[in-house]
C-alpha cells in the first residue's frame, strides 16, 4: 500500500523546492570573495592621472568600493543613494571606473555629481575579473584588515544601504 | 594533392597567395581554449557558454584565459582562478564535493533501485499461482456468457 | 472590436468547460446517461469557441492592430504576413491560447474516434480534458490574457525576436504542443480508468493510437527545434541540454516507455498499474516543462518573459492536477490485479527493464536540471550543470537500452530462454563487435565513443534483420515479398522506429567523432580547404530584406576540381530591435553538411569566417523522422481501424456459433 504513495510523496517534495525556486533569482551569481582579502591592485586615478588608488592606501579604515561606468544604466538610478551616503559622512566611497572611457566618465561626473574622493580607472577590466565583477554595479564593503566583508550586485537602494550595508558598517568599524 | 596543400597551410610564408590563414594567432592555444571554454559559462548570458557568447565580459574572459594558456598554466590552475572569482557557477562540470554527491551518484543510485525493484517485481510475478483448467461447468457458463455478450465490443 | 470578440470567447469557453469537467464526471459515477452525453457538444462547443479566440488573435496580426498589447509586442509593420501570424505563439500568452486551441482540437478528435469506448470511460476523458482546458482558460484569462489593450496604440510594434523570424520556428512549437497536448489525452484515459475501476486489457488497446500519435508529434517537434538551433544560431551547435530542451526531452523519454509499457499490457494485460502511473508521468512532465519555461525558475535561452504571479498559477494548476491524480493513483491502484505472470527472462521483463532505464535516464535528466535549484532554496550556494554532466550520466544509462532494443523483439512472451537468444543472437553480436571495432580504422581514428556508438547501431539494424528472418521463417508462404507483406503494419512500424533510432545513432557518432571546424581570416579570393572541400571566398555586398540589412558573403566551393555549391552566408542587422543574426549557410548533403558562417568583418574587405565539415549531421534529424514515421505506420494497422473492428466481431460472432452447434 505504502509503494503507491511514493509518486505522490516525491511529488511534494518536488514542489516545495520548486515554489522557493520562484522567489530566488536563478542569474545571480553570489561572490565567493565575501570574507576573503580584497585582491590586491594599482590602478590610476580619474581625476589626477599621474596618481594612483590601491586598497593598501586604505588600510585601517572601512570603505566602500563601487564599481561603475558612464555606459550603465543602473549606475545612473544608484547614483542619489552614492551622494547621499557620502553627504551623511559615515563612511567613504571610492569609485572604480570599468571598461570606460576617461573623458565619458568625467563627464558623467560632472552631470551626475561626484560622491567619491577618488576614482580609480580599470579601462581593461582586468581588476573588475579579479573582484568577481560580472554586471556593473557592483559594491564592496570592505574593512579595516581588507577583507571584503558584503558585495551587493546591482544597483543600491536607500533600503538596502540602511538595512543591510550601514549597520554592518557600523560593526566593523567599532573592531 | 591533399597533402601538399597541407605542408603548404603549415609552413607560413611559402604559401601561395590565397591561402586563407587562421584567425587566431597561436592556433594551438587557441585549441586549448577552445576545449576549455566549452567547459565553461558565460556569466552574463542566458546559458551559454563562454566559447559561443559574443558578450563583452565573455570576451575579456577569453581574453584572460588565453593570456594564461600563453604562460603555461594548467586547465586546472585555469579552472581554479575563475572558480575562485566567480564561483562554482562559472563550471558547466559540477565540481565533485560534498553538495553534489547527490547529483553525479544519483542516477547510479536511481538505477540501482530500479533494477532492485524490477527484481522483487517480477519475482513476486513467477511466484503467482500458475494458471487451472477450467471445469466443464465454468465452461458452459463462459458459452452462456459469450452468447449474451451483444454490443460491449 | 474583434480582440474583444475573441475575449468574450474565451470567458464562454471558460463556462463550457466547467460544464465539461463536471457533469459528465458525476454523470458517469452515478451512471447518469443524460449527463455524461453533455461530453461531446461541450468538447465540441470549446473547439469551436477556441477556435473564435484564436482566428481573433490572428486577424489582430494580420490587420496590424498595435493597440493589443501583445500584437505590439511581437510584431511590426514591416513583418511579412507569414511571421505575423506566426508570432500569435511568438512569446507566453498567444503560446498559451495555441496550447489551449490544440488542447480542444485532441479534445474534438476524441469525440469523433471514440465511438468504440463505454460511454462512461469516454464521458470520464472529455471530463479531465475539460478540467485541464479549464486551467489553462484561468490562466489566460487571469495573469497572461492576449486580448489585452494597449491605451494609447503603439505606434508600431516592437517586432518579433529575429531568431523567431524562420520557418523551422514557425513549424516548432506547433508540432511540439501538439505532442505535449496529445498525451494529455493517454492522461485522461489512465484517469478514466482509474475513476471507473475497469483497467483492463482493453483500456490499453485503446489509449495505445493516442499515445503513439501524441509521442509522433513530440519527436517531429524535438527533431524541429534541434534542427532550427543547428542551421538558425550559427554556430552549428543542435543540443545542449538546456533546461527548456530537457522540458520537452523528459515527456518524450516517458513517453517512449509510455507505449512500450502499453503495448504490454494491451497484449498480455501485464504491468497494468506502471503503465498508469507513467501515463500520469508523461503528462505531468509535460505541465512541468510548461512550468520552468514560463515561471523564471531557471535559465535559458528559450525561456519566455516571465513574472512571479504567472509562475504561482501555474505550479498551484501543477500541485491540483498532478497532486490530485497520484492521490487517486495511490487510493485505486492497490486494487488493480497484477495481471499475467511472466518469468524472469522473457519479453515482458525485458520490456520493464527498459522501461526502468527509459525512467532512470528521466530521473538524471530531470536531477541534472533541478539539481541547481535545490542547492540555491537549501542556501548551498551556486552552481551549473551543462553538457558534460549529462553526457557523462546519459550514455551509460540508454546503452544498456538501446541492447535490449535488439533482444527484446526476438524474445518470447511470456518464458524466453536465455541460451536460445544467445543462439540466435550470436551473429548479430559477433558482426556487430567486429564492425564497430575496425570500421572507426578505417574511417580514419579510433575512439571507444565512435566505437560504441557504431556498436549499438550495428547491433540495432543485424538484431532486426534476425528478427525479420525469425519472423517471416514461421510464415509458410510463397515468395519473401509475400511474407514480408503478410508482417502486421505494427511490426513494421516497430521495425522502423527502431531503425530510426539505428539512424539517429549514427549521426549523433559520426559528426562528434569526425566534424572539423576552421576559425580563419579571408580575404576576397584566399581559399581554404576543409574535409576535402575547397571553399574560395568571393567577397561580401550589402544586401536589403522587408526588414533588415545585411553583408552577405559569396563562397564557391569545390571538391577536386569538381564543382560543389555556391554558398551566401549572411550577417544580419535586423533595424527595429537592433539584433545582429548570423544567417549561416549550409549545403545540405546525404553524408555531410557543409557550413559557412560570417563572423565580423576585419579591414582590407577580409573577413573572419567559420567554416564547418559535418558528415552525416542530417541523420541526427533523418532519424527522428524515421522514428515518428515507424510510430504513425504502426497506428495504422488494422487493428485500430473501426471497420476491422467490425469485421473481427462479426467474425467472432460465426465463431462462436459454431462452437455452439458443435457442443
Amino acid at each position: 500500500m505504502k509503494r503507491f504513495l511514493l509518486p505522490l510523496a516525491v511529488f511534494v517534495v518536488l514542489v516545495g523546492f520548486l515554489a522557493a525556486g520562484l522567489t530566488l533569482n536563478p542569474r545571480e551569481v553570489p561572490s565567493p570573495l565575501v570574507g576573503k582579502p580584497a585582491p590586491p591592485f594599482r590602478l590610476p586615478q580619474l581625476h589626477e592621472q599621474d596618481k594612483t588608488f590601491s586598497p593598501s592606501d586604505m588600510a585601517g579604515r572601512v570603505w566602500l568600493l563601487n564599481v561603475w561606468a558612464s555606459w550603465c544604466g543602473g549606475c545612473k538610478e544608484e547614483h542619489p543613494v552614492l551622494m547621499r551616503i557620502a553627504k551623511a559622512g559615515d563612511v567613504p566611497i571610492y569609485g572604480m571606473d570599468y571598461k570606460d572611457r576617461r573623458d565619458e566618465a568625467l563627464t558623467w561626473l560632472r552631470r551626475h555629481g561626484n560622491p567619491y574622493p577618488i576614482t580609480a580607472m580599470d579601462e581593461a577590466g582586468r581588476i573588475g575579473i579579479d573582484y568577481g565583477v560580472y554586471g556593473v554595479p557592483e559594491t564592496y564593503v570592505i574593512d579595516k584588515q581588507g577583507v571584503i566583508r558584503y558585495k551587493q550586485i546591482g544597483p543600491l537602494d536607500d533600503e538596502i544601504v540602511a538595512k543591510k550595508v550601514l549597520p554592518l558598517v557600523k560593526e566593523l568599524q567599532s573592531k | 594533392m591533399r597533402w601538399l596543400a597541407f605542408v603548404l597551410v603549415l609552413v607560413p610564408g611559402m604559401t601561395y597567395a590565397g591561402e586563407a590563414r587562421p584567425l587566431a594567432e597561436n592556433p594551438l592555444a587557441e585549441a586549448r581554449l577552445k576545449h576549455l571554454a566549452v567547459e565553461l559559462r558565460c556569466l552574463v548570458c542566458q546559458n551559454q557558454t563562454l566559447a559561443d557568447s559574443n558578450a563583452p565580459l565573455a570576451e575579456d574572459l577569453r581574453r584572460e584565459v588565453r593570456e594564461m594558456i600563453t604562460k603555461n598554466l594548467t586547465d586546472q590552475e585555469i579552472i581554479d582562478f575563475l572558480v575562485s572569482r566567480y564561483g562554482d557557477f562559472v563550471l558547466y562540470r559540477p565540481p565533485w564535493k560534498a553538495a553534489t554527491v547527490l547529483l553525479w551518484l544519483g542516477p547510479f543510485l536511481l538505477l540501482g533501485a530500479g533494477a532492485s525493484a524490477l527484481v522483487v517485481a517480477l519475482r513476486r510475478r513467477t511466484r503467482r499461482p500458475l494458471d487451472v483448467p477450467m471445469t466443464e461447468a465454468e465452461r458452459r457458463r463462459v458459452e452462456q456468457l459469450l452468447s449474451q455478450g451483444g454490443s460491449r465490443l | 472590436m474583434i480582440p474583444e470578440i475573441g475575449h468574450f470567447a474565451l470567458i464562454l469557453a471558460v463556462c463550457v468547460a466547467v460544464v465539461q469537467g463536471t457533469l459528465p464526471l458525476y454523470g458517469a459515477a452515478v451512471g447518469n446517461s443524460a449527463l455524461m452525453s453533455v461530453a461531446k457538444p461541450a468538447a465540441r462547443g470549446q473547439f469551436f469557441l477556441v477556435l473564435v479566440a484564436f482566428c481573433c488573435l490572428g486577424y489582430a496580426f494580420a490587420a496590424k492592430d498595435f493597440s493589443v498589447l501583445y500584437v505590439a509586442a511581437t510584431s511590426n509593420s514591416k513583418l511579412p504576413l507569414h511571421y505575423r501570424l506566426a508570432a500569435i505563439w511568438g512569446a507566453h500568452e498567444g503560446s498559451l491560447l495555441l496550447w489551449t486551441f490544440i488542447l480542444t482540437l485532441w479534445m474534438v478528435a476524441v469525440t469523433i474516434f471514440s465511438k468504440h469506448l463505454p460511454e462512461a470511460m469516454r464521458a470520464r476523458i472529455l471530463g479531465v480534458m475539460g478540467l485541464v482546458s479549464l486551467g489553462f482558460l484561468l490562466f489566460m484569462l487571469t495573469v497572461s490574457n492576449p486580448f489585452e489593450r494597449l491605451i494609447p496604440a503603439a505606434v508600431d510594434g516592437r517586432d518579433l525576436n529575429p531568431l523567431l523570424q524562420d520557418p523551422g520556428m514557425v513549424m516548432h512549437p506547433p508540432m511540439l504542443y501538439m505532442g505535449y497536448v496529445g498525451f494529455s489525452v493517454a492522461f485522461a484515459f489512465a484517469i478514466a480508468a482509474l475513476l471507473g475501476g475497469n483497467l483492463d486489457a482493453a483500456w490499453a488497446r485503446w489509449s495505445r493510437p493516442w499515445t503513439t500519435v501524441a509521442w509522433c508529434f513530440l519527436t517531429v517537434g524535438i527533431a524541429l527545434g534541434s534542427g532550427w538551433a543547428y542551421y538558425e544560431l550559427g554556430w552549428g551547435g543542435w543540443w545542449f541540454w538546456d533546461p527548456v530542451e530537457n522540458a520537452s526531452f523528459m515527456p518524450w523519454l516517458a513517453g517512449t516507455a509510455l507505449i512500450h509499457s502499453l503495448a504490454v499490457t494491451d497484449k498480455r494485460g501485464g504491468f497494468k498499474v506502471w503503465t498508469v502511473l507513467l501515463a500520469i508521468m508523461a503528462f505531468s512532465l509535460s505541465l512541468l516543462g510548461t512550468f520552468l519555461v514560463r515561471s523564471g525558475v531557471l535559465t535559458s535561452v528559450h525561456a519566455f518573459a516571465t513574472d512571479p504571479r504567472r509562475g504561482l498559477f501555474i505550479l498551484a494548476f501543477l500541485a491540483v492536477v498532478i497532486g490530485g491524480s497520484l492521490l487517486l493513483y495511490a487510493w485505486r491502484a492497490p486494487r488493480v490485479g497484477l495481471g499475467g505472470g511472466f518469468d524472469l527472462v522473457s519479453r515482458e521483463s525485458m520490456l520493464l527493464a527498459n522501461n526502468v532505464l527509459l525512467i532512470v535516464a528521466m530521473g538524471s535528466v530531470l536531477l541534472g536540471t533541478l539539481y541547481p535549484l535545490f542547492l540555491d532554496a537549501l542556501g548551498l550556494g551556486k552552481i551549473s550543470v551543462g553538457p558534460p554532466y549529462f553526457d557523462t550520466v546519459f550514455v551509460p544509462l540508454i546503452t544498456p537500452a538501446v541492447f535490449l532494443m535488439g533482444i527484446g523483439p526476438i524474445a518470447q512472451w511470456k518464458k524466453a530462454s536465455l541460451p536460445a537468444l544467445a543462439m540466435q543472437l550470436r551473429w548479430a553480436f559477433s558482426s556487430s563487435v567486429v564492425t564497430a571495432i575496425l570500421l572507426p580504422f578505417v574511417l580514419g581514428k579510433w575512439t571507444p565513443l565512435l566505437s560504441l556508438g557504431l556498436l549499438l547501431a550495428i547491433w540495432i539494424v543485424t538484431t532486426t534483420v534476425v528478427n525479420i528472418r525469425e519472423r517471416v521463417g514461421h510464415l509458410v508462404g510463397n515468395s519473401l515479398m509475400s511474407c514480408l507483406a503478410a508482417l502486421p503494419r505494427a511490426y513494421w512500424g516497430m521495425v522502423l522506429a527502431h531503425c530510426g533510432i539505428a539512424i539517429f545513432i549514427v549521426g549523433i557518432t559520426m559528426v562528434k567523432g569526425f566534424e572539423v571546424e576552421n576559425d580563419l581570416r579571408m580575404n576576397v579570393g584566399d581559399t581554404a580547404t576543409i574535409g576535402g572541400y575547397t571553399f574560395r571566398f568571393e567577397g561580401a555586398q550589402e544586401v536589403s530584406g522587408p526588414n533588415y540589412v545585411a553583408a552577405r558573403g559569396s563562397f564557391h566551393v569545390t571538391k577536386d576540381g569538381r564543382e560543389v555549391a555556391e554558398m551566401h552566408p549572411e550577417k544580419r542587422v535586423y533595424q527595429v530591435q537592433n539584433q545582429t543574426m548570423t544567417e549561416a549557410a549550409i549545403d545540405t548533403g546525404l553524408f555531410r553538411d557543409l557550413y559557412v558562417s560570417l563572423g565580423e568583418p576585419i579591414e582590407g574587405g577580409a573577413w573572419s569566417v567559420r567554416l564547418y565539415h559535418k558528415p552525416f549531421v542530417d541523420w541526427i534529424w533523418g532519424g527522428c523522422m524515421i522514428m515518428a514515421l515507424g510510430g504513425l505506420l504502426a497506428v495504422s494497422d488494422r487493428r485500430y481501424r473501426p471497420a476491422w473492428r467490425r469485421e473481427r466481431y462479426e467474425e467472432a460472432e460465426a465463431l462462436r456459433s459454431i462452437s455452439k452447434s458443435v457442443a
